[in-house]
């Protein structure tokens, strides 16, 4: 039977699902995953879906990843989804990310920082050698990893918070003075983008896009496509606390934390209005999870597109309606499947329009 | 990321429709604002659906912001009620709205989601189609800038629209736009009727039922309301044509199946490498083929 009379496409559709599974438990001697082995040894990747889903929910990340056969682009996919179906309770106040529990902070702008630089675990320094020894890892060598790193490492007398390594260029008159935030913050979940849009809407939409297209545009910016010349002030990964209203006193309470990623970067400095000081610029990042290579390239955009929104755009990353309407991971991947689906009414159309062409290109008694 | 708590198993229970009803709203009041502005592309906040952007998220947001246990819906993609997207749209809805009726009769549905074509037989007052569209914008294919084509459609400025046509005619002697062809609406915005062959944008000219369009990844909704102008864009000496079935002597193809000289066509190889032709249109193929057998 031809493609074009598809009939049975419940039945084809039934099959593939059961096929999809079959490839995730074809080995029959595996032990299913469990979804906390994903959460903790696949932390990276659970912090991917976290951000790009727009939804801080580890475990059903982890849920996700599993389902999805470690699609990224399908489990971030999937958490969106799952956002569609629960309405907006409220919204947050703005986060005090000087309250966060650091596991990491950096500052490559300055050799020593207030609080100090804190690597934490990082792979910057690692020398990207295959440890086979982790082929065959044996498990009470691995229990034993965790054990040995808290039995031998000293309890530091760390504070709580660490300030933040831009309040001190600031005090220093480098920065421009902290603006208090006058409209709304712009929610992308609940209002579509129509350009121009506030930066605060830049922002959401880039938290949330996919990490290998953020760092696509970003870094076309670095290499020549623009010239914002970063410097990290400062990059931390920690535990947020998020404050939420009480519901019938309406004071602050800690309802949770969320593990997020900040960067701020500092950029060639501009001169302001007339009479003003010419002060550094800023960009900023942050995202749900351990991104830091996704919390960088959305500073460094977040820089490139203040400049195309005041200056208009030079580069293709600052302009905010290419940088923006192409990052969102669910909207183009969805978009690249889709041209999988069948086509044949628009093609038929289109060997119309080109046989109806030729036939006015040839000459009269000439036949196809 | 250690998060300790136990995951809420009973979730994965869905509301009826299941958008949350604040976005059901939401879409339907930018709906009643599409139509009050025919043609007028209403941005909204695209919830994202669990089947893939591309594949029908923004007519399925309208369809299930509307849908209530009384509608009888009917899926087609291609024309076909059983084409594999079809029948995954229509098993979701019914997964997620029980009480709702299918239907592939064409004349029992209460409303009708569609990609790419509008089914053969004329639709009523009583029936509401939507059609699934992927870019929702008639000027992209000369200004790649939504902020300019926003400023171009509130002048109702189509020259350059005009202008590529012009030039198609120049170059080949036919305008080149095969499906989506730019129709303007109520003699203001131009919409793109979404990648519906030429065939059926005659049936969108003063249609007795509602049309709304859904693009969910572009987030926006517009309308051609019932007896409203639909007008294809052409010049005053150049005629709107639609896809020719005729064969090299002037012959029009019929349907393989049915025998039909008067619907649209799919053409393909069959078993014998022959070329052959079939109704696009599943339902309306299948009810000729009984009133034939009847009569």
């Amino acid at each position: 039977m031809s493609y074009v009379a598809i009939k049975g496409g419940k039945a084809a559709i039934d099959g593939a699902a059961a096929a999809t599974d079959y490839m995730r438990c074809m080995n029959a001697v595996d032990e299913p995953i469990k979804l906390s082995v994903i959460e903790d040894q696949l932390r990276l990747l659970t912090s991917r879906i976290v951000s790009e889903g727009g939804l801080y929910h580890p475990k059903l990340a982890a849920l996700a990843l599993k389902q999805f056969q470690g699609d990224t682009l399908e489990a971030a996919f999937a958490l969106r989804a799952y956002r569609s179906t629960k309405p907006r309770l409220l919204e947050t106040p703005l986060q005090d990310t000087s309250k966060m529990r650091c596991i990491r902070r950096i500052s490559s702008a300055f050799k020593d920082i207030p609080g100090g630089q804190m690597l934490g675990a990082t792979f910057d320094y690692a020398l990207r050698l295959l440890r086979l020894d982790l082929a065959n890892e044996d498990p009470a060598a691995f229990r034993e990893v965790a054990k040995n790193f808290l039995s031998n490492t000293p309890e530091a007398d760390l504070p709580d918070s660490f300030p933040k390594v831009l309040d001190a260029l600031r005090a220093e008159g480098l920065l421009p003075p902290l603006g208090l935030m006058r409209e709304q913050a712009f929610d992308i979940t609940r209002d579509p983008l129509v350009f121009p849009v506030p930066r605060s809407a830049a922002l959401a939409t880039m938290a949330r896009a996919e990490t290998g297209s953020l760092l696509a545009m970003a870094y076309s910016n670095m290499r020549g496509y623009g010239d914002v010349h970063p410097t990290v002030a400062e990059l931390r990964v920690g535990y947020l606390p998020v404050m939420l209203p009480h519901p019938v006193t309406g004071e602050l309470m800690e309802a949770g934390e969320v593990l997020i990623t900040e960067c701020e970067v500092v950029a060639m400095y501009e001169s302001g209005n007339a009479g003003d000081m010419p002060v550094f610029t800023l960009g900023y990042g942050a995202c749900f999870g351990h991104n830091e290579v996704k919390a960088i390239s959305m500073a460094i955009l977040d820089r490139a597109l203040q400049k195309g929104m005041r200056d208009g755009p030079d580069n293709p990353s600052e302009d905010p309606e290419f940088v923006l309407l192409h990052v969102d991971g669910v909207d183009s991947m969805g978009f690249a499947s889709h041209y999988k689906m069948p086509h044949y009414v628009t093609f038929q159309s289109d060997m119309d329009r080109l046989r109806t062409t030729q036939g006015k290109v040839r000459k009269p008694g000439e036949t196809a | 990321m250690n998060s300790n708590y136990e995951l809420p198993l009973e979730d994965a229970g869905y509301s009826f429709g299941f958008l949350d009803e604040y976005a059901k709203k939401e879409v339907r009041r930018c709906i009643l604002k599409a139509i009050a502005i025919p043609g007028y592309q209403t941005p909204y906040a695209s919830r994202e659906m669990p089947m893939g952007r591309g594949f029908g998220t923004g007519g399925l947001q309208i369809t299930l912001s509307l849908i209530g246990v009384q509608d009888t819906l009917k899926v087609i993609d291609q024309g076909s009620d059983d084409s594999v997207n079809a029948v995954n749209l229509r098993q979701f809805v019914q997964l997620t709205c029980p009480g709702v009726d299918v239907t592939e009769k064409t004349e029992e549905a209460s409303l009708l989601q569609s990609r790419h074509r509008i089914p053969e037989k004329p639709l009523t007052e009583a029936q509401i189609l939507i059609l699934q569209v992927p870019y929702p914008d008639a000027l992209v294919v000369v200004e790649a800038s939504e902020a300019r084509r926003k400023i171009m459609h509130a002048e109702a400025d189509y020259s350059r629209l005009l202008v590529k046509l012009y030039e198609d005619i120049v170059h080949f002697d036919e305008i080149t736009i095969s499906h989506r062809y730019p129709t303007r609406i109520n003699g203001h915005y131009v919409i793109d009727p979404s990648p519906i062959p030429r065939w059926d944008v005659p049936k969108l000219h003063q249609s007795k039922a509602l049309v709304l369009l859904g693009a969910g990844r572009e987030k926006k909704i517009y309308a051609v309301p019932p007896y409203t102008l639909a007008e294809p864009l052409v010049f005053d000496d150049i005629a709107f044509r639609v896809e020719d079935f005729r064969d090299a002597t002037g012959v029009r193809h019929a349907c393989r199946c049915c025998g039909s000289t008067v619907s649209f066509l799919d053409e393909f190889s069959n078993d014998q490498g022959m070329v052959a032709y079939q109704c696009s249109d599943s339902a309306y193929c299948e009810e000729q083929q009984q009133t034939g057998r009847a009569a």
